[in-house]
């Protein structure tokens, strides 16, 4: 038996192949995100102060701005893809589109705004 | 749209059971890292400012709302953090037998308010960490 639809034969859909895409993904930035949030937190309880300063000398530092882009990178990915499965979940009808895109671009921004705010610093644009 | 019950089915599931328990603070820490990266990011923006605004920023950022923010993070943190890799560990097909996953719940929650109370000790108490 064959679970495809008369139609869908005539037109020759099939599967987009895309139905683990979100899943894997979820999957693979929290697999990144293991080390990279340990290595940020205890990094960020390890600075000796939060003077401006030090914040400065410690995100110029290649490994320090290299980690954090990444970081920031995998952690708003990852982000998107878990709040938009709870939206999904949550909200129903036509605010649910509109939701989805506001999320969607609230992460863009965030991430772009962290990556460059750490890159401006690393390159000294910050001192 | 149809009438029919949508999924997750909130009125019909029992509340407390440790499997939807487990499964509902996962979502609730993972909302609260992602509020955490907007703060998180207003503040390296506040760095890359320069001086002057990281003062004015950190003027906001040291209310006392975020300072009780900054302990929920930490909390959040922790949990999500634990049940995340309990998830990575399923999606290897090990632990989802029932006697497993109850046991594997015990160990999240013994272990993610281990390490809450290890990161809060050393973020706030006082001569460990100067914040």
């Amino acid at each position: 038996m064959s679970l495809r639809s008369p139609l869908g034969k005539v037109l020759g859909a099939g599967s987009a192949k895309e139905g683990v895409h979100h899943w894997w993904l979820q999957r693979l930035t929290s697999i990144a995100l293991v080390p990279l949030t340990i290595w940020f937190v205890v990094s960020l309880l390890s600075l000796p102060s939060f003077e401006h300063v030090t914040l400065v000398t410690w995100m110029a530092q290649s490994w320090t701005a290299l980690l954090l882009v990444l970081f920031i990178l995998v952690a708003t990915w990852h982000s998107q893809l878990g709040v938009r499965v709870v939206v999904e979940d949550y909200v129903h009808g036509g605010s649910k589109t509109l939701t989805l895109v506001l999320i969607t671009f609230i992460h863009a921004v965030v991430a772009a705004a962290g990556i460059f705010a750490v890159l401006k610093v690393a390159f000294g644009g910050a001192a | 749209m149809p009438q029919r019950p949508l999924s997750p089915h909130l009125s019909v599931y029992r509340m407390f059971r440790y499997t939807l328990f487990t499964s509902f603070a996962n979502r609730i820490t993972g909302l609260v890292l992602s509020i955490g990266l907007l703060v998180l990011v207003y503040w390296l923006m506040a760095v890359a400012s320069g001086a002057a605004a990281y003062t004015r920023a950190i003027g906001i950022l040291s209310l006392p709302i975020f300072k009780l923010f900054y302990r929920v993070l930490l909390l959040a943190f922790s949990y999500h953090l634990v049940a995340g890799v309990r998830h990575l560990i399923w999606d290897t097909g090990h632990g989802l037998e029932r006697n497993q996953s109850k046991r594997s719940a015990w160990i999240v929650g013994t272990v993610s308010v281990l390490l809450m109370i290890g990161f809060l000790y050393w973020a706030f108490c006082p001569g460990v960490h100067q914040s």
